[in-house]
């Protein structure tokens, strides 16, 4: 009977705290606008903005054949939009003179004798120069140029009845994101970023807010134990967090088309379990900044690496060994897989519950080992 | 244990507390009895805040322990905290909420029935002034009214102990008054208070006061029967120097103290010597008195005797 009574009183000071932090919360003009503005903008940062597609690379081209055959050369690499002829010379010294200024990205140079070669069926050579600096561009810029040319040569010889030489034609089809869109693969992945970063900053500054007041302080010496503390902090947070997954997850697939193709359901369950583990995290840098600044800078700390480390921008695979055992630890790593396996390959629990269990087991640990230092820091 | 123990409200018993190799307190032992005004006194790192943080049940006793209202702070701080109020140096106050948000959150936290809040808040805002400023952000306050908002929110679940860790701090002259006024109307009404502060002549205002220092209790008294502690006759002397002045009187026959004070020099005489001869030594160092009178002990001439040591002044 008594226990029920503590326990009636425990959730309405709970109740309490809740309240009070709603108020606050909706009468901040700068937190709403952290709240709503600051997942749409980072959605269509990664929308628009951040693009790893090659589109319009710059051409130059330096062709010394003047014929039909290398003219259509040169419309085969303009046509499908991937290049964008920005000079053409038949002096060999202005291929580099291109590159070295920036004007090119790529530069193609046919030599003489092109046409009389591919006539002879003999095959011939053309060479291909790609600005290195920008190493992702370079690379996929010289992936098209082999494809083109490759298609080039067996349209040529389809057409002029010589020989195919070398029986392997290869034809790689993107499953699941067709076109090979970055932006396919980059929007689903800013669902997991946005819901750490808002979780992580929420929960750290609002614990941290009270303890620059002093108001923490007064806290403790009432009724309110640590464990209502808890949650009367991390409570409106996960709400938070929650209307900003169904805002940025509404825009993903009514404003860029982003398929969604598993079920809602499970990506609400998933993502409810990773902000745990984000939650706990919050806490755990709240415990160790005593003010605000601290904390952002506690945040970015620990924000940072697990970016990096997610595979969200680079690919988890390139990394050494070392860095790959690490991203295992990192709950934004499972998250990200999570959320693109159900957007993009409509998987379900039985693709991902390798990865769920991974969240939860990361969520688990994090809230435990956060809940008792922020107790301990309570003194 | 004696009568007057089973009765006070709070009872501290050998109360240690270690933070590494510090000992901020060091085997402090008082009673507060019902409705007193009680006042710990001392400079700044004596101990005033660690004890009243454990008697407020958020820091833990090394050794010893208190009792407040008869439960122990050592074994269940968290059933001390319902009935005490605790207000630290620097209240924190949500700026973004009003006045009266901020006082009806701490009632919400206590879980003031709804039914007596009005007539609290009333009362409350009697002694604060704070009735105008209802719908006003905390933030938007001048710092004493924030001080007597600070209060309000600790007193709204009205609690039977109040403690105090130097209330008037940074605090202006005239609120300074209020907030003493509005403890003895507290007291009067039944509530213990005990209230820490660095400020001698706010201890005056005590009805008892424990004289701390470097965590341990120097005295424990009323203000007069401290006053009357000291040993001997209390002169203020103005001389033309009283630096020097201050400097030869330490060293003369029959002195126990010489202090600077402003510009006079109280110098504590032994209740066998002459103030003739005093005056004599001065002469002999070259300084000319202005102006030589008795005076009344103040709390702060008895402290530095205790202490025994010039930097007390300070305090």
């Amino acid at each position: 009977m008594r226990d029920r009574r503590e326990l009636r009183d425990s959730l309405l000071r709970v109740r309490e705290l809740l309240r009070k932090e709603w108020r606050q919360i909706f009468r901040d003009p700068k937190t709403k606008r952290i709240i709503f503005a600051s997942p749409i903008l980072q959605l269509l940062l990664f929308g628009y903005a951040v693009n790893t597609d090659v589109r319009n690379a710059a051409l130059f081209v330096v062709d010394q054949d003047r014929t039909r055959e290398s003219r259509e050369l040169v419309d085969a690499f303009t046509a499908g939009g991937y290049f964008r002829l920005v000079g053409r010379s038949d002096r060999p010294a202005d291929l580099a003179a291109a590159l070295d200024r920036g004007r090119a990205v790529v530069a193609l140079q046919i030599p003489r004798g092109f046409a009389r070669s591919l006539a002879a069926g003999r095959g011939a050579a053309v060479q291909v120069l790609v600005d290195g600096t920008s190493s992702n561009t370079a690379t996929v810029a010289q992936g098209y140029a082999n494809r083109i040319v490759q298609h080039f040569g067996l349209d040529y010889a389809d057409a002029h009845g010589q020989a195919i030489r070398g029986g392997v034609d290869l034809r790689v089809r993107a499953w699941f994101n067709p076109a090979l869109e970055s932006r396919v693969y980059n929007v689903p992945g800013v669902v997991a970023v946005i819901l750490m970063l808002m979780a992580l900053l929420l929960t750290a500054l609002a614990v941290v807010r009270e303890r620059e007041l002093g108001t923490l302080e007064q806290l403790m010496v009432s009724p309110l134990s640590p464990g209502e503390l808890i949650l009367g902090k991390t409570i409106p947070v996960a709400a938070i967090a929650l209307v900003d997954l169904a805002l940025v997850v509404l825009v993903a697939v009514l404003w860029f088309h982003i398929p969604l193709r598993g079920s809602p359901l499970l990506l609400l369950v998933a993502s409810a379990v990773y902000i745990l583990s984000a939650l706990g995290l919050g806490l755990l840098v709240s415990t160790v900044s005593s003010t605000q600044q601290e904390a952002f800078m506690g945040m970015f700390l620990l924000f940072l690496p697990m970016i990096i480390l997610s595979g969200f921008m680079y690919p988890i695979t390139s990394m050494p060994w070392i860095f790959q055992k690490l991203t295992l630890l990192n709950p934004v790593r499972h998250f990200l897989e999570v959320v693109r396996g159900i957007f993009l390959r409509g998987a379900g629990v039985a693709e991902l519950w390798p990865q769920i269990a991974a969240l939860a087991l990361t969520a688990s640990v994090v809230l435990t080992v956060a809940t008792r230092a922020f107790r301990k820091s309570l003194g | 244990m004696t009568g007057a123990a089973t009765s006070a409200v709070v009872a501290v018993e050998r109360l240690t507390r270690r933070f590494g190799a510090l000992v901020a307190l060091d085997a402090v032992t008082f009673d507060v009895r019902p409705a007193e005004l009680f006042g710990i006194v001392g400079p700044d790192g004596a101990g005033k805040t660690t004890l009243l943080r454990i008697l407020a049940g958020v820091v833990r006793p090394t050794s010893g322990d208190a009792r407040v209202r008869g439960v122990s702070v050592a074994r269940a701080p968290e059933a001390v905290k319902p009935h005490i109020a605790y207000m630290s140096q620097r209240f924190g106050l949500y700026d973004d909420l009003t006045v009266r948000e901020n006082i009806d959150f701490y009632a919400d936290l206590y879980r003031v029935p709804r039914a007596e809040r009005p007539a609290r808040i009333e009362r409350l805002h009697r002694f604060s002034g704070l009735g105008p400023f209802a719908d006003r952000l905390a933030g938007k306050l001048s710092g004493g009214m924030k001080q007597k908002l600070s209060l309000s929110c600790a007193l709204v679940h009205q609690p039977e102990v109040l403690l105090l860790d130097e209330p008037t701090f940074g605090v202006d002259p005239i609120s300074r008054r209020d907030l003493w006024l509005i403890l003895h109307e507290m007291v009067a009404a039944g509530v213990t208070v005990v209230v820490s502060t660095s400020y001698l002549d706010e201890a005056e205002r005590c009805d008892r006061v424990a004289l701390l220092d470097h965590g341990r209790v120097l005295a424990l008294d009323t203000p007069a029967a401290l006053q009357a502690r000291l040993p001997g006759e209390m002169r203020a002397l103005r001389t033309d120097d009283p630096r020097r002045a201050a400097a030869t009187l330490a060293d003369a026959p029959g002195v126990l103290a010489a202090t600077l004070y402003g510009d006079a020099v109280h110098v504590l005489l032994a209740r066998d010597a002459a103030p003739a001869a005093v005056r004599a030594a001065l002469a002999a160092a070259g300084v000319a008195v202005i102006d030589d009178a008795p005076i009344e002990p103040s709390l702060e001439d008895v402290f530095i005797h205790l202490v025994g040591r010039p930097e007390a002044r300070r305090v």
